[in-house]
């Protein structure tokens, strides 16, 4: 603090340490409290807040338990998001490989390039372009029947099938530079020794590659697994009433229902989620957040 | 008994790059064998060849007889230790060293043992489960030995893994790695750009020059008959003086330079006329007052280093390069300050004379 004082002079040190903390309580804590208020107090009409019945319940806690459908969304969007990360690991793992060991560093820079310029088009058109793709009558049908693969065009967009797809594009990037960045750092000779002492592809990634790229797995995963969770326009458009997504039902409680409080708790809820797969996360791959920052 | 590895016209290019040209050599079961070449000189690329990380664009290689073109390094009988060795950090000691034994399905207790047994051999008893990080780098440069030994290599491939060593510490390894060679009659090829490192450790040495084989030998052999004028001034320190041949018989030669007329052992097999390098070292040259040396040259001392055991002169030769006089420092040496005359001579016997061809 006097460090601080010293090189920057009084008013701009205040100035300095003011604006985060303006930005830490007013953008992030009193929402947060605001939030956890809302979702303990019962939905009520205007004349009886601050009444009798204005007192704090897990009532809109147990609506969530209680409800067979919402509950089941839930758990559904719990799986779906785990899988989701879990197929985005799998499609981005051989592409940051290769970004990071496979190809001379000047390709590397194009290769990005390629990777990132799909990303400068808005997420929402995004999504309609596979919501175009994978339409009834849409292309990948006409190519699959062309091909003689299937006999009648496949109806991608009625279950959950075209949700998952739909994330996997979308978030691609936030699996891919993690890997990446953490795979670039493996010495490149650690991978010829393991080789030269007999090592076959699989034994490499296992033993040298995975284990030396776990911050960045991690990472990737955690960026995934909570934007797949807290995603909103994916199911809303590639997604039909009957692969209906947790935030979805959170909007409904907000806009279409107009019970803040029941919409809080379960956005708290789903936050809780997000948090616990964090933990899990650095549980599993131990790692702890100083690896992840970096 | 290892087996030896056979180079065959090996050629290599990268392109428009050619970094091998047309290496043949026979690296003889159990020896120790040394690459030596200034960086850039293709040694790295022969031994990424001979440990199958690389195909040559021609030629052979063979090891134990058998034509390794298209086999892996992972199913070839060698065992290559890397420059900045490799280590796997995020295993601890004893998995680092079994780790090829892993590979190959070795049971864990057995590879445990094994990486003990290693690690005694490599006198570093008890480090089985301490960290890569933990090491020091004498350390460390054994581990990598030891687990490129826990494959039972024929052949083991070095690639200069001492430079990052400080210097007491290389020359230590030196004696450490060519006692370990000895014991485990493994053979070791190796490259360095450190002459010293090659000269004493090595059986026989190649020296290289923009891909080329310059010329194969026992240490001794390439510092006392050096075949090109390249061998003659990389290996050791070396005085030249360029001349023409005046006569030549009897394996011997006498060559006209600026300095004056010199006799020498006619390495190079030349012929009267022919334009020549006489190459003579420093520590053969000696001061001549009046005694019976056969080669003389009179000239201006212009430094004079004190260096305990030796003490060096430099003398300015017209029409020559400065040349360097080695003294052992026996207590009679004549103290020639710089500014004064020297007269230096040397046997026929300790000089050589090779082609000159050119700028080399």
């Amino acid at each position: 603090m006097t460090a601080l004082i010293r090189r920057f002079g009084l008013g701009l040190s205040a100035l300095i340490i003011a604006l985060p903390v303006f930005w830490i309580v007013m953008m992030i804590v009193l929402p947060e409290l605001v939030m956890i208020d809302f979702a303990f107090r019962p939905n009520l009409l205007p004349a009886e807040i601050g009444g009798p019945k204005d007192v704090y319940t897990l009532g809109n806690f147990q609506t969530l338990v209680e409800n067979t459908i919402h509950r089941a969304i839930f758990l559904k969007t719990i799986w779906a998001s785990a899988f989701v990360t879990l197929v985005t690991l799998v499609v981005c793992y051989p592409i940051a490989y290769h970004l990071a060991q496979g190809t001379k560093p000047e390709r590397t820079g194009f290769l990005i390039l390629l990777l990132i310029i799909p990303f400068w088009i808005n997420e929402i058109l995004r999504t309609f372009a596979w919501f175009i793709i994978l339409a009834y009558n849409g292309p990948l049908n006409a190519l699959l029947s062309g091909l003689g693969l299937i006999d009648r065009p496949i109806r991608f967009l009625n279950g959950n099938f075209g949700v998952i797809i739909g994330m996997v594009y979308a978030y691609i990037l936030f699996m891919v530079f993690p890997l990446y960045n953490s795979m670039e750092s493996l010495d490149r000779n650690q991978i010829e020794a393991a080789r030269d002492l007999g090592a076959s592809a699989w034994r490499i990634h296992r033993r040298i590659v995975i284990p030396h790229a776990k911050p960045g797995i991690a990472t990737g995963c955690i960026f995934t697994f909570m934007l797949a969770a807290g995603s909103y326009a994916v199911p809303a458009l590639l997604g039909s009433p009957q692969s209906r997504w947790f935030t979805e039902i959170i909007y409904n409680w907000f806009f279409e229902g107009g019970n803040w409080n029941q919409g809080a708790a379960y956005a708290i809820v789903l936050l809780a989620l997000c948090l616990g797969f964090i933990l899990l996360m650095l549980r599993v791959f131990r790692v702890n957040l100083g690896d992840i920052a970096k | 008994m290892s087996q030896n590895v056979e180079l065959d016209r090996v050629v290599m290019r990268f392109g428009a790059v050619t970094a091998v040209r047309e290496v043949s050599l026979e690296v003889r079961g159990g020896e120790f064998f040394s690459f030596l070449g200034p960086s850039g000189c293709g040694k790295t690329t022969l031994l990424r060849l001979i440990g199958g990380f690389i195909d040559p664009t021609e030629g052979e290689i063979r090891i134990g007889g058998r034509d390794m073109r298209g086999i892996g390094p992972n199913r070839r009988p060698t065992a290559m230790i890397f420059q900045n060795l490799a280590l796997f950090p995020l295993m601890p000691v004893w998995e680092n060293i079994a780790f090829g034994l892993e590979v190959r399905g070795v049971p864990k207790s057995e590879r445990r043992r094994r990486a003990e047994e290693l690690l005694e051999l490599i006198a570093l008893p008890g480090y089985a489960d301490k960290q890569v990080a933990e090491l020091s780098g004498g350390q460390r440069q054994r581990v990598a030995i030891a687990r490129a030994l826990a494959v039972e290599p024929q052949v083991l491939l070095l690639d200069e893994p001492l430079s990052a060593l400080d210097l007491k510490l290389r020359q230590h390894m030196r004696a450490e790695l060519r006692a370990l060679q000895k014991r485990t009659g493994v053979t070791f090829i190796y490259i360095t750009h450190d002459q010293g490192e090659a000269l004493a450790m090595s059986d026989r040495v190649g020296v290289m020059s923009q891909g080329v084989l310059q010329q194969v030998g026992r240490p001794e052999e390439l510092y006392d008959t050096p075949l090109t004028p390249f061998v003659a001034s990389f290996v050791g320190e070396n005085n030249r003086f360029a001349g023409r041949v005046r006569e030549a018989a009897n394996g011997h030669a006498t060559i006209e330079t600026e300095a004056g007329i010199f006799r020498g052992r006619n390495v190079g097999r030349l012929s009267a006329g022919e334009r020549a390098l006489l190459f003579v070292r420093p520590e053969r040259l000696q001061v001549a007052n009046g005694g019976a040396v056969e080669n003389r040259l009179t000239a201006p001392v212009s430094h004079r280093t004190f260096e305990g055991a030796f003490i060096y002169l430099v003398a300015d030769v017209p029409g020559s390069r400065p040349v360097t006089v080695q003294l052992a420092n026996t207590g009679a040496v004549p103290v020639s300050e710089p500014g004064g005359e020297i007269t230096l001579g040397f046997a026929a016997e300790d000089a050589v004379i090779l082609a000159d061809q050119g700028e080399g």
